[in-house]
């Protein structure tokens, strides 16, 4: 058992993207807030903060989950990917982000954080997913440029060619 | 891979204008490092605020205490209206009518969502610690919330010195309507209705105040998005020079579809927040706020008629428009009306045209752009009227359409209205669509779908497609006199500047404000054309300052100006930039200036190519050897364009206007099937054929058109901003506002025509906004065709949600088999209009005057009321109590009132209770009436309760459920308060006595 | 939108959390999921004391199968359930019912004991509970009792839970030889709240069928094989006892025209669905 009082500042370290991190937090700070404004990984956005537009979707322990419906006292000790850790450290773009790129499949690209990280997450669980695979898993993101299209086709893409490069295929 | 001499590959690649170039933009989004609003790092010191708002959609305000807010922890300073009078003044309004509107309300409030106060504190979550600390007291009015009401003879007036809820009402007559009204073998019309609604961006508005200090007035950077003669109202609501009012907008920003441009009064409230807190100030909207607050585009309830020729010819039109603008005519409106006014007759050549425009003011969100901007609510119209025409006489629509189209060989054509339609092939886009859409094949499955008595229907809609609004059309909302004396108003200043640095890299900059529209790849394909260049090699600078950029009263990101104005104007700075290199060069090789060719990163004589110096050697000779200047020329490498299309006069006299530069074109069929048995609409096919005249990117314009379409679908199918009739607002969350996820967006057939505008320098026009107009009334036509089997349906009102699908389908809701006690039957309507009542009958165990008693005793009332402590008397049977009113884990706790009235013992009363708290306020109430039964009591209960605020905004869905929770609880206790014996309850009751025996 | 201030405890076991609850009652909140707490608390539609969490604690992190019955911690997600290799065998109606469940992104947080504990009337979770019959572990510092999901679900996110007592596991029966089951949902976007779920349970014997979205609770009914209008007419009588309300979403009408249109074809599929006998 592991009390925090409110308001104090808590000490909360994470590993972010793979870079052990730590900053302050209330017991109240939302982990999008704590990402954003204490440790300043501002790619992850905050459209709705009650879960439904899944802007501020980030992994944690791997897994993608809404940021602004977590306590950053709750990751403490925690792995957190971000949209940030995507790229690698020359700052070339990963396949998804490559596709995303050739598809059109951002304007704004205020939702394209939190879309990165879920389809990260879901094509290590299911590498070859039908289109309405695909659709039902964005549907816990809301995107008010694009109409979509070009986002399902992105992620179909790179499924088919994780596929044909076996190096990249990851496991059932 | 094969070495190519780079100066072929890039001559081979040019032009670049036209091709679906990867984005610039999408480096940085894709891995972060976007710059938003709240990405930007601001001050050390900077305070962040939150705003208290009005649960009420109309009250008076009669005091306000900030006592407590400004003890708490980190605050720093509480902004009331008392401020906002001492250092402002109100926003200038388009029509001339004594109407105020501050930044924050200053005595009375007219919308749920206003701001009431700011709170600025340390941090945001101490600043909303502080918003729940402020006591606020309203006086309620009765609201006005549909444009029926709002309009009749007794409504409730929200701004009494205007006197009337009708703030401007004008009429218009162009060629002569009566007579061919009077001619006509047919007359066709409808009513119809246009929902509220917004494009809702995904980012929310960014504020970054600083009251600066002495007379050197304010400098903020925000997400506000133009059009910069906003600036001008924002400044004078500040009493500042323009000068002294620095704006600045961060390169990136999270969607804007006209909607950003309702961050402007917001720039005014926090920089008088700044200045009451001596600090800079930030204020990020959360999603409530902007649900609630921001804007919405216009509601419109408009009747249109066409006198009909029996070959389906129009020969005139008539509209009769209400537009809703909320609580108040907020800069820009009317122009919700007027943007639209000089093509109200479409696509079509209807000579003669009658109009009479009235705005009205409803205690709603004030109204503002949204992307189509007055196209939806006009096409919505005139669409749904070609279809009507098709089924009263019996037509082909596509005939209908043929037959009125503006003719191809007729360009540009003037409107009636005064719309010089610039260019464009009508039929040429229908056949296309036709064609390449399988207009045959849908034909086909709707004929199988029939057979089978599936619900299957085809619509299509025709619209033009303004852009480039000119400046003066508002001013179409005055008459010729008054706008006489007012001035003429017109044009629609664009501004680019190109220059190139002594190394010869080429930089521009615009005031275009983009919302992810990819300006910056477009401007880069431009300018690499201009110059022989490639794309990489141009950077574009977005993120605008009106203290150093070149900038005019059009600036900004709206009404599709970026392809037709923004764009030409880059070109033609970059090519004025170009010309002047080439003298330069021309200077160096002894040519004159047309013999200098630019391509493939080179610069060179036409006639002797292997002369060729590279561009950044001829661009930086410029900067390092001025005495090497050809004659005359001026220094330095840098061009600044202003640009306004030439075609954009000011209305005249006759109340013609060319509303906008340049008219696009979209063609759309849509196919629908409704299911029989939910009601829901499936979209089978959508094909869209647009002709916006050069296409500069391919990929971006196919961008524009996917998301515009789902917009349009989301406001077809689902989205609206749901009111309650107190005012109450009931769309609070994107749980209530729904818009449509990847599952409700099917794949758009998209096509494409270029008819170039010849009043555009590019030769382009605007398509972004094209299917937030047509796919409205694209999909509700085809709903009518599907329906049409079951009988004439006409009257189809958005969003054709599945529920109100089926009541239009009909369905039978037969009576139980076994005849029983009807529940209490809640009579709020789907939709969400009417306040939640509630009648009922239950039985207590205990004699009419036992719980005539038991009401009258404070304390035992004390224990009746769920959630209440203790009841303080403050007059006869009048009490103040704190009453926590709790379901499941959601609590509120009310500061209330509660009093019993119209006293007949042992017969009835009435049992009233009003309370406020943080989550919004609640009234409510009931006529008791009790009869003695055998062993007890009948109590029969006639309820009404309005909840607003907070909680309704967010907790529609829940809050009739509650309302009955609440309920049972009251009588369950004074069943037991009043004889000890639970009540013995009828119908829906009996669950709660179920549940008391599992608790006891 | 951001919460009010509260003391945060991170539980690591059920005698903590009871601990915690028999001490503070109503002024603390277990934290599962935190997919409707963290909403609400952002909202500040309540403002609870003290947050217990239990998200992380290993020791109620469980999902196995025992007694005949699908039994789940409360720390364990739906998604644990969800992406079970086994679930359509085990509890069909289950892996029917995933899919509507909001999101995927939802269900890797949000906890199967949390959906039954908030009782939202719309909730798929608890609907499948009750149509199953199956059973919620309630355990306090007095000791633990076992609740049929009949008694458990009292009213509108109301429950039998007191104040001090935590969800420890739910229990889902197994599919039995014989019962076919299917699910379906009519809810205005995909993967909203249902205005209507429908799930049923047909077998030789008879029809279980129960209603979500309508009443203020999972609503349950047991008809014996009826076909063509008695179905229909027991389906319109069910609907009745519902008692619908509105919502801006759909009016009372409209959700009963609802229940008895998918009614009718969730028990035709549900029967359509009993395993061929000696089929596996
Ligand atoms: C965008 C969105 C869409 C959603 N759509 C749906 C949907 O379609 N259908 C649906 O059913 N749900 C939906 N949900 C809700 C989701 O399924 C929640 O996860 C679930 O209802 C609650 O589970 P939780 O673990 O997140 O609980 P929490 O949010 O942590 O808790 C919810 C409540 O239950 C209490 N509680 C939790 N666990 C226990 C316990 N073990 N003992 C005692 N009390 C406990 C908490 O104190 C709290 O009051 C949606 C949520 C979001 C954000
Ligand atoms: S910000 Fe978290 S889901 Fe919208
Ligand atoms: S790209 Fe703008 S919201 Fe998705």
């Amino acid at each position: 058992m592991n009390r925090l009082e409110q308001e104090q500042q808590h000490l909360v370290t994470v590993t972010l993207n793979g870079v052990s991190r730590s900053g302050r937090a209330e017991t109240r700070t939302l982990l999008s807030d704590f990402l954003r404004h204490e440790l300043g990984a501002t790619g992850t956005h905050v459209g709705c903060e009650h879960g439904v537009c899944g802007a501020c979707t980030v992994r944690i322990d791997g897994v993608a989950a809404r940021a602004c419906l977590t306590l950053a006292v709750q990751v403490d000790g925690r792995r957190v990917d971000t949209v940030e850790g995507l790229a690698d450290r020359d700052g070339m773009l990963n396949d998804l982000q490559q596709a995303f790129r050739r598809s059109h499949a951002l304007q704004c690209g205020f939702c394209t954080a939190g879309i990165l990280n879920s389809c990260t997450d879901f094509l290590e669980r299911v590498p070859m997913p039908t289109e309405q695979q695909v659709r039902d898993m964005l549907s816990g993101h809301l995107c008010r440029c694009t109409g979509y299209t070009p986002i399902v086709a992105a992620v179909l893409e790179v499924a088919a060619a994780r596929q044909t490069q076996p190096e990249e295929t990851i496991d059932a | 891979m094969k070495r190519e001499d780079p100066v072929v590959a890039m001559a081979q690649d040019a032009p670049f204008v036209g091709r679906p170039l990867e984005r610039v933009e999408d480096a940085a989004l894709l891995t972060g490092r976007g710059r938003y609003g709240d990405d930007l790092g601001i001050k050390p010191g900077t305070l962040h605020a939150a705003v208290l708002r009005s649960p009420h959609g109309h009250a008076i305000l009669k005091g306000i205490d900030t006592t407590a807010a400004e003890a708490a922890r980190g605050v720093r300073a509480v902004l009331i209206g008392e401020d906002v009078r001492r250092w402002s003044q109100p926003f200038v309004v388009g029509v001339k009518e004594p109407m105020e509107h501050w930044s924050l309300a200053v005595d009375r409030v007219r919308y749920v969502g206003e701001p009431v106060a700011v709170v600025v504190a340390e941090d945001r979550y101490l600043a909303e610690d502080a918003v729940d600390l402020i006591r606020v007291e309203y006086e309620p009015l009765p609201a006005v919330v549909g444009i029926e009401t709002a309009i009749a003879a007794d409504a409730p007036v929200l701004h009494p010195a205007v006197g009337t809820n009708i703030v401007s009402d004008r009429s218009f007559r162009y060629g002569d309507p009566e007579a061919a009204f009077a001619d006509a073998p047919h007359r066709v019309s409808l009513t119809v209705h246009y929902p509220r609604n917004s494009c809702t961006p995904l980012e929310g508005g960014v504020v970054i105040a600083e009251h600066l200090p002495g007379d050197e007035g304010y400098e903020v950077t925000s997400n506000f998005m133009g059009p910069f003669s906003l600036h001008a109202v924002i400044a004078l609501a500040l009493k500042v020079p323009g000068a002294r009012l620095r704006h600045k907008v961060p390169r990136d920003s999270g969607g804007s579809f006209g909607v950003k441009q309702s961050v402007f009064p917001y720039v005014v409230l926090m920089c008088l927040a700044s200045r009451k807190a001596g600090a800079p100030v930030k204020w990020v909207e959360d999603r409530l706020e902007h649900l609630a607050g921001a804007t919405s585009a216009t509601g419109r309830l408009a009747t249109i008629e066409a006198a009909v020729e029996s070959d389906g010819r129009i020969t005139a039109l008539s509209f009769d428009q209400f537009d809703d603008v909320g609580g108040y005519l907020r800069a820009p409106e009317p122009a919700t009306f007027y943007r639209m006014h000089g093509c109200l007759t479409g696509a079509y050549a209807v000579r003669n045209l009658r109009v009479r425009n009235r705005v009205v003011l409803t205690n709603k969100t004030p109204a503002g752009l949204v992307r189509g901007f007055g196209g939806p609510q006009v096409y919505f119209a005139l669409e749904r009227l070609v279809q009507r025409i098709s089924v009263v006489l019996g037509l082909d629509p596509l005939d209908v359409y043929r037959r009125n189209f503006v003719p191809p060989q007729a360009f540009p054509y003037r409107a009636a209205a005064g719309a010089l339609l610039d260019s464009g092939d009508y039929p040429a886009a229908l056949a296309l669509a036709v064609r390449e859409g399988g207009f045959a094949e849908l034909q086909q499955r709707r004929d199988a779908a029939r057979a089978e008595g599936r619900l299957y229907g085809i619509g299509f809609a025709a619209i033009v497609e303004p852009s480039i609004s000119n400046m003066g059309y508002i001013t179409t909302v005055l008459t010729a006199e008054q706008r006489a004396k007012a001035g003429p108003k017109n044009g629609a200043i664009a501004s680019a500047t190109v220059s190139i640095d002594l190394l010869g890299s080429v930089s521009v900059v615009v005031a275009s404000a983009p919302a992810g529209q990819g300006h910056m790849t477009v401007c880069a394909q431009v300018v690499a054309d201009a110059f022989g260049l490639r794309p990489e090699q141009i950077v574009t600078n977005v993120d605008f300052d009106t203290q150093k950029d070149a900038w005019s009263v059009a600036a900004g990101n709206y009404s599709s100006r970026f392809a037709g104005a923004v764009a030409g104007t880059v070109h033609l700075a970059a090519v004025k930039l170009r010309d002047k290199l080439a003298r330069i060069a021309a200077h160096q090789f002894g040519l004159a200036a047309d013999e200098i060719a630019f391509a493939g990163g080179k610069v060179f004589p036409r006639s002797a190519p292997e002369r060729a110096i590279p561009f950044a050697r001829a661009a930086s000779s410029a900067h390092w050897a001025p005495a090497l200047l050809p004659e005359g020329e001026t220094l330095g490498l840098r061009e600044t364009v202003f640009w306004s299309p030439e075609p954009l006069a000011a209305p005249d006299a006759e109340d013609h206007v060319n509303t906008s530069a340049a008219y696009g074109f979209a063609f759309d069929i849509c196919a629908v099937e409704v299911d029989r048995a939910t009601g829901r609409v499936r979209i089978d096919r959508y094909v869209t054929a647009h002709d916006a005249g050069k296409i500069l990117n391919p990929a971006l314009a196919d961008g524009q058109i996917r998301g515009a379409f789902a917009q349009g679908l989301g406001a077809a199918l689902m989205e609206e901003f749901r009111y309650a009739d107190d005012g109450g607002f009931l769309s609070g969350t994107f749980a209530d506002y729904l818009v449509p996820t990847t599952c409700e967006v099917p794949d758009p057939v998209i096509l494409h025509m270029e008819t170039p505008s010849p009043f555009t320098p590019l030769g382009a026009k605007g398509l972004g906004e094209g299917n937030n107009m047509s796919t409205p009334a694209c999909v509700a036509n085809a709903v009518a065709d599907a329906l049409s089997t079951l009988g004439d349906i006409s009257d189809l009102r958005l969003p054709l949600t599945p529920a109100k699908v089926m009541a239009l389908i009909g369905f039978d809701d037969p009576a139980p088999s076994k005849p029983r006690e009807r529940a209490p039957e809640p009579a709020a309507a789907a939709g969400g209009g009417r306040a939640l009542t509630a009648t009922g009958t239950t039985e207590i165990g205990a004699s009419p005057e036992a719980v005539f008693r038991v009401l009258l005793d404070p304390a035992a009332l004390t224990k009746v009321i769920p959630g209440c402590h203790a009841l303080q008397p403050i007059g006869e049977n009048r009490y103040r109590a704190d009453v926590t009113v709790g379901v499941g884990l959601v609590k509120a706790r009310y500061e209330a009132e509660i009093s019993l009235s119209e006293l007949d013992p042992p017969r009835s009363l009435r049992l009233t209770g009003a309370g406020l708290s943080a989550l919004g306020s609640a009234r409510g109430s009931g006529r008791v009436t009790l009869e003695a039964i055998p062993n007890g009591t009948r109590l029969s209960y006639d309820y009404r309760a309005e909840v607003s605020g907070k909680v309704a905004a967010v907790g529609s869905r829940m809050l009739e459920g509650a309302a009955r929770v609440v309920l049972g609880q009251l009588f369950e206790q004074l069943g037991r308060q009043a004889g000890g014996a639970a009540p013995k309850p009828v119908s829906w009751w009996d669950r709660l006595l179920r549940l008391l025996g599992v608790n006891k | 939108m951001k919460p009010a201030s509260f003391e945060y405890i991170r539980i690591d076991s059920a005698a903590e959390a009871c601990a915690q609850l028999a001490e503070h009652g109503e002024d603390a909140r277990i934290l599962a999921g935190g997919q409707s707490l963290v909403t609400v608390l952002n909202m500040r539609l309540a403002q609870p004391q003290r947050l217990l969490d239990i998200s992380r604690a290993k020791a109620l992190d469980y999902v196995r199968i025992d007694g005949g019955k699908l039994v789940i911690g409360a720390s364990a997600t739906q998604a644990s359930v969800e992406w079970r290799p086994g679930l359509a065998k085990e509890v069909p109606l289950l892996a029917l019912a995933f899919p509507n469940i909001s999101h995927f992104q939802i269900r890797n947080r949000g906890t199967v004991c949390g959906s039954v504990a908030h009782a939202d009337p719309s909730a798929e979770l608890p609907l499948c509970l009750a149509l199953l019959d199956g059973e919620v572990v309630l355990r306090s510092r007095r000791g633990a009792r076992v609740l049929k999901a009949g008694a458990f679900f009292q009213g509108m996110l109301m429950t039998a839970r007191q104040p001090d007592e935590l969800v420890e596991e739910v229990r889902y029966p197994l599919a039995s030889p014989g019962t076919g089951h299917a699910f379906e949902e009519f809810s205005s976007r995909h993967g909203d709240f249902a205005i209507v779920a429908c799930a049923a349970a047909v077998n030789g014997d008879g029809i279980r069928f129960a209603v979500g979205g309508v009443a203020d609770r999972p609503r349950v009914v047991t008809l014996p094989r009826l076909a063509g209008n008695a179905l229909d007419d027991a389906l319109n009588d069910f609907a009745w006892e519902l008692e619908a309300r509105d919502d801006p979403h759909a009016s009372a009408a409209y959700r009963r025209h609802l229940v008895r249109q998918i009614g009718r074809r969730v028990i035709e599929q549900a029967g359509r669905a009993i395993p061929s006998a000696g089929g596996h």
